[in-house]
């Protein structure tokens, strides 16, 4: 069973019916027992980073994120979720969780896209995604594939820790973390087949890190 | 480099997909949820459900199909028509839409907006225009007008002013559509798509008038806009999205193709 964290600021819901479509069991939950004891979690988000720190901290799911980091459990953190597993943001001026080293900054409205045309902000559509590193969620889905992103602030973190990226206006971070604990900027719960191919995936994971302990 | 992006746009009335000819002589022309899924497998970057039911029991079948669809297709959808409050907003979003779509609700109170960015964000909230042409104006300095109820009612409000506007109140995106060029399949109306682009750094969605796939490329490199709106081409076989995204692609503007 897959826990998705249930807080204010995520889009559960949309995470929830991509996994039931897969068929990939799954629950909604806040309950410190049930995050622990499940093969891995989903952290979404959406909104400001600022506003989904507030309400972590205030319902103390920080420490229970950080300690299923400790304890090994597979994470997988989107967009605004795979934001504030770093440590900053510049979005609200937000002291974020710090499990993966760097920060999030906000787009810059003078880059320009490979056309010369300024970027828009938000970020808002589909792009490709490319692996700078092996990550195991890429597994078999299609190196033109693209996938669903919308957001205003981009994640940077140290370059270690980057295992894909996306191009707009310049080469922005699209997951980053490694293995068992992964960000991913995009919504893959939105990125039609590719995106689910990922979730499936990453559930693959989940359950062969149960059978590894 | 960002993709384009293609919406095919669903008309829904009592639950029924619907199109009609510059918002006249509505004619049902199928199932919103089987629609979705088709365009969904076919590869559209996005959907887009307006509702254009009166009734208040109108809303709750629409709200239905808006669930279902949520369960079907996984890429955005945004859902308008009949938005006029933060809580008609909260419904939409918790049927299953990433994005609401707000209009002539925003017209008569643009608080909306910014009442709705603050409360799901920026990313959540379109703001849909209806335009017209109309003559220059001191009051209407761009020969664009915003119109609402389909057009018979003109607002007195420039377009781009609004455009400009509505960006300051944290729309997130704009969907600007052409009473004149809706329905006609004469291709969108470049110079104002153009104008409201130039104006906002948010992205733009063309709207009205599709016949074929060069409007569509002229409306995303001339009009820049960042993705392009279609019904009638789609909804009547005319084109498929795939014949539409290979056709624009080729032409230079870059299109997702695979899915």
């Amino acid at each position: 069973m897959l826990a998705i964290l249930k807080y204010k600021a995520g889009n559960q819901t949309s995470v929830r019916r991509a996994l039931d479509h897969l068929g990939i069991p799954n629950k909604i939950t806040a309950d410190p027992d049930e995050i622990m004891a499940a093969q891995g979690i989903i952290f979404p988000g959406v909104g400001a980073a600022g506003q989904a720190m507030d309400e972590l901290v205030a319902t103390g799911l920080d420490q229970i994120l950080k300690q299923a980091v400790e304890a090994g459990k597979p994470l997988l953190g989107i967009c605004v979720g795979c934001q504030i597993m770093l440590d900053y943001s510049q979005e609200n001026d937000t002291k974020a969780l710090g499990i993966i080293p760097g920060q999030c900054n906000l787009f810059n409205p003078a880059w320009e896209e490979e056309d010369g045309t300024p970027i828009r902000v938000p970020h808002m559509g589909w792009n490709r995604v490319t692996p700078r590193k092996v990550c195991e969620l890429m597994r078999g889905i299609d190196t033109d594939a693209e996938f669903y992103f919308v957001h205003s602030y981009y994640p940077d973190p140290t370059p270690e820790y980057v295992l894909a990226t996306t191009q707009y206006g310049h080469e922005i971070c699209a997951i980053h973390g490694g293995p068992g604990l992964w960000a991913v900027q995009f919504h893959p719960e939105k990125s039609g087949r590719p995106g689910l191919k990922f979730l499936q995936n990453f559930y693959a994971y989940c359950r062969e890190a149960e059978h590894a302990e | 480099m960002l993709s384009k992006r293609i919406i095919p746009c669903l008309d829904v009335r009592n639950g029924v997909l619907t199109k009609g000819v510059k918002f006249q002589g509505n004619v049902d022309i199928g199932d919103p949820v089987l629609t979705a899924k088709k365009y969904y497998e076919e590869g559209a970057d996005e959907i887009v459900f307006y509702d254009i039911t009166a009734s208040h029991e109108g809303r709750g079948i629409f709200l239905d199909v808006v669930e279902k669809v949520a369960s079907t297709i996984f890429i955005p959808f945004s859902v308008g028509g009949g938005i006029n409050s933060v809580d008609d907003m909260r419904d939409a979003l918790n049927a299953g839409a990433e994005k609401i779509s707000v209009n002539s609700g925003a017209v008569k109170n643009p608080d909306i907006i910014s009442e709705g960015a603050v409360r799901f964000g920026s990313q959540a909230v379109v703001l849909g225009m209806d335009v017209k042409q109309v003559e220059k104006t001191e009051d209407i300095p761009s020969g664009y007008e915003i119109v609402i109820h389909g057009g018979r009612k003109h607002m007195g409000m420039d377009a781009i002013e609004w455009a400009k506007t509505a960006e300051a109140l944290g729309a997130g995106e704009i969907c600007v559509n052409s009473i004149d060029a809706d329905g006609t399949k004469d291709g969108y109306e470049l110079t104002l798509t153009r104008m409201i682009a130039e104006s906002v750094s948010i992205p733009v969605i063309a709207s009205g008038g599709a016949g074929n796939p060069k409007h569509m490329y002229d409306a995303l490199t001339e009009g820049k806009a960042t993705a392009a709106l279609i019904a009638s081409i789609v909804h009547y076989g005319e084109y498929t999205i795939p014949d539409l995204k290979r056709q624009i692609n080729a032409m230079g503007a870059k299109m997702r193709m695979v899915w």
